[in-house]
């Protein structure tokens, strides 16, 4: 059977990103132009500056993934594409950059979501793994608890009904003069503090038992070093960044068990730039072994954005048919399932 | 010499293709869609009506600034993404430059201004000599009363067009001094037809660029940049240095 080879753009944040991808599993270039630096002075990512910058090194970050996988766009079967959720002035670049190569090539184009993308990022490195399983995507933006019942189609069974995962960390990196971004940062810091020094509340949601909120962990992080600042008090960080964390994971992992249980699923993965924090995955791992379920993760450089991701996913909707026309506009707040 | 050419800078989305002398197509659409729907559909309708094989274009001529941040990335990436696929170079066309095209051999100044909201346009002085588009003045953001204020040391006749117009046509009428008026609807916006034909003179003196090199002229930092410098300067320039190592 002939191959079938996609290349795929993402520009949903504050990486320029292009990808080949060979048969939906197979990534024969990964090329990210990371921004991170430049925010870094403005403590978050700055929108307008993001897409200032996707717009300078986007045919760069194309030409250089087609040159990594020794490959031509004359060799391609269709172009995938990142057009939501992110934020809609970095977005427009890719989708309009991906356009018009589809275009000018008379190539299929295909709009990616790039939730599903993290989700796909599973697929790389685990040829055996195929829907059903249950995935926690946990990012700056997103948390959701979903199941892939098949490819690209999801069911939602919980999200957070306030900051995402990822905000919490940076919000309290920030807090405690960690910097922009707050994940990596808390994770080491961790290391070398005691994640039981302090307590801290685990948010339940009476309704919904799958759903998360972090903006209470989070609030109870402030007000605990807004008192031992009144007091006088010293604080330790890194004891407080691993009681944070290990609050934060306790209830990512308790909400993926649960729904394991309830659901029957022997498959776990997780997903999106959180992903790759190492005190979550080996919660998780742990987790999974003794209920003896299968544990999927992505390595670091598939769980932060990038386009090898979304060259999976436009694989799979390519695959089942999906097409999008001239017309694809991005949409920042698209939601997971939504064509 | 054949050109293809966009223009998405302002509310008007513009596509057209030059040849030589002939315009063999131009599709303009004055109205609030976005341009991400428009533009890329807005071409495959002339390229289908021309039967237009787009590798027989020479270059892409691309509107490349001031205008809306927003619409001058989407003209610019389909550009790019043109160029790339295609193998093409790009000729960015400065924005008011190619507004001022639209008003071939007219007499005296012509002043093409967009909103550039905070009280600001967007401008540039031009005059054709010897039927040949001359700049008076480089395109730059300012306020909007001292344009009028220079216009009026001048001492000329002026033309004005752009989408400015309908924002200080008041203040125009009440400020200046010398004669003055206002180019009609046909000729008054964004049109991709002046890009092409301008584009083509650029191509003619070698201004042009890979489809990588190039990016829109916003002639205006970001916001976040801008309050940004605003804080170092009230700081002194203790931060300068991280700056430096960006």
């Amino acid at each position: 059977m002939k191959d079938t080879l996609i290349l795929a753009i993402e520009s949903s944040c504050d990486e320029t990103a292009a990808a080949v991808v060979k048969n939906g599993r197979t990534v024969l270039s990964n090329v990210i132009s990371s921004q991170i630096e430049l925010h870094k002075l403005y403590g978050g990512v700055v929108p307008e500056i993001a897409s200032r910058k996707h717009i300078e090194k986007i045919n760069q970050v194309v030409e250089e993934a087609l040159k990594e996988a020794d490959m031509t766009l004359d060799d391609m079967d269709a172009i995938g594409v990142t057009y939501g959720p992110g934020l809609v002035g970095a977005l427009l670049v890719g989708v309009a950059e991906a356009k018009a190569i589809a275009y000018a090539k008379k190539l299929p184009l295909v709009g990616v979501h790039h939730i599903e993308g993290h989700v796909c990022a599973n697929y790389i490195e685990n040829q055996d793994l195929e829907p059903p399983f249950l995935c926690l995507i946990v990012s700056g933006g997103h948390t959701h608890l979903v199941i892939v019942k098949d490819y690209g189609e999801f069911e939602i069974l919980g999200r957070t009904r306030d900051d995402a995962a990822g905000e919490a960390f940076d919000k309290v990196a920030r807090a405690i003069g960690l910097g922009y971004p707050g994940g990596p940062k808390i994770d080491k810091l961790s290391k070398e503090g005691k994640p039981d020094a302090i307590e801290f509340p685990r948010a339940k949601i009476g309704d919904c038992p799958y759903d998360f909120s972090f903006s209470g962990v989070k609030s109870a992080v402030l007000n605990y070093l807004n008192n031992a600042k009144m007091k006088g008090e010293e604080v330790n960080p890194a004891d407080l960044a691993a009681s944070f964390q290990k609050a934060v994971v306790d209830v990512l992992v308790e909400h993926t068990m649960l729904a394991a249980k309830d659901y029957g699923m022997g498959k776990i993965a997780i997903a999106g730039g959180v992903a790759s924090n190492g005190t979550l995955r080996e919660a998780m791992r742990k987790a999974c072994e003794e209920r003896e379920y299968r544990f999927y993760h992505p390595s670091p450089i598939f769980c932060t954005d990038n386009a090898a991701m979304i060259g999976v996913a436009a694989y799979y909707e390519y695959q089942k048919g999906t097409r999008h026309g001239w017309d694809l506009n991005a949409v920042p707040n698209l939601k997971l399932g939504e064509r | 010499m054949k050109i293809l050419a966009l223009d998405s800078s302002g509310m008007v989305a513009s596509v057209a293709v030059a040849e030589d002398d002939t315009l063999l197509a131009e599709y303009t659409v004055n109205y609030k869609k976005t341009h991400s729907q428009t533009l890329l559909p807005m071409l495959d309708e002339i390229t289908k009506m021309t039967e237009l094989d787009l590798n027989t274009v020479d270059a892409i001529a691309v509107a490349a600034g001031p205008g809306s941040f927003t619409g001058l990335r989407i003209g610019s990436a389909t550009a790019k993404g043109l160029g790339l696929a295609l193998k093409k170079p790009l000729v960015p066309v400065p924005t008011t430059e190619a507004l001022a095209y639209n008003l071939y051999d007219a007499r005296g100044i012509i002043c093409p201004i967009m909103d550039a909201r905070r009280s600001q346009v967007y401008t540039g002085l031009y005059r054709f000599e010897d039927h040949k588009l001359v700049t008076i003045k480089k395109q730059w953001a300012g306020a909007a009363a001292d344009l009028l204020d220079e216009l009026n040391e001048m001492g000329e006749n002026v033309t004005f067009l752009g989408d400015g117009v309908s924002v200080y046509k008041g203040k125009i009428e009440a400020a200046l001094k010398v004669p003055f008026s206002f180019a009609p609807a046909h000729v008054n916006r964004q049109r991709a037809s002046a890009v092409a034909a301008l584009g083509m003179e650029y191509v003619k003196a070698g201004k042009v660029l890979s489809a990588a090199e190039h990016r829109p002229d916003y002639l205006r930092v970001s916001q976040a940049e801008r309050e940004r410098a605003k804080k170092e300067l009230l700081l002194g320039d203790t931060s300068k240095k991280q700056e430096e190592n960006v």
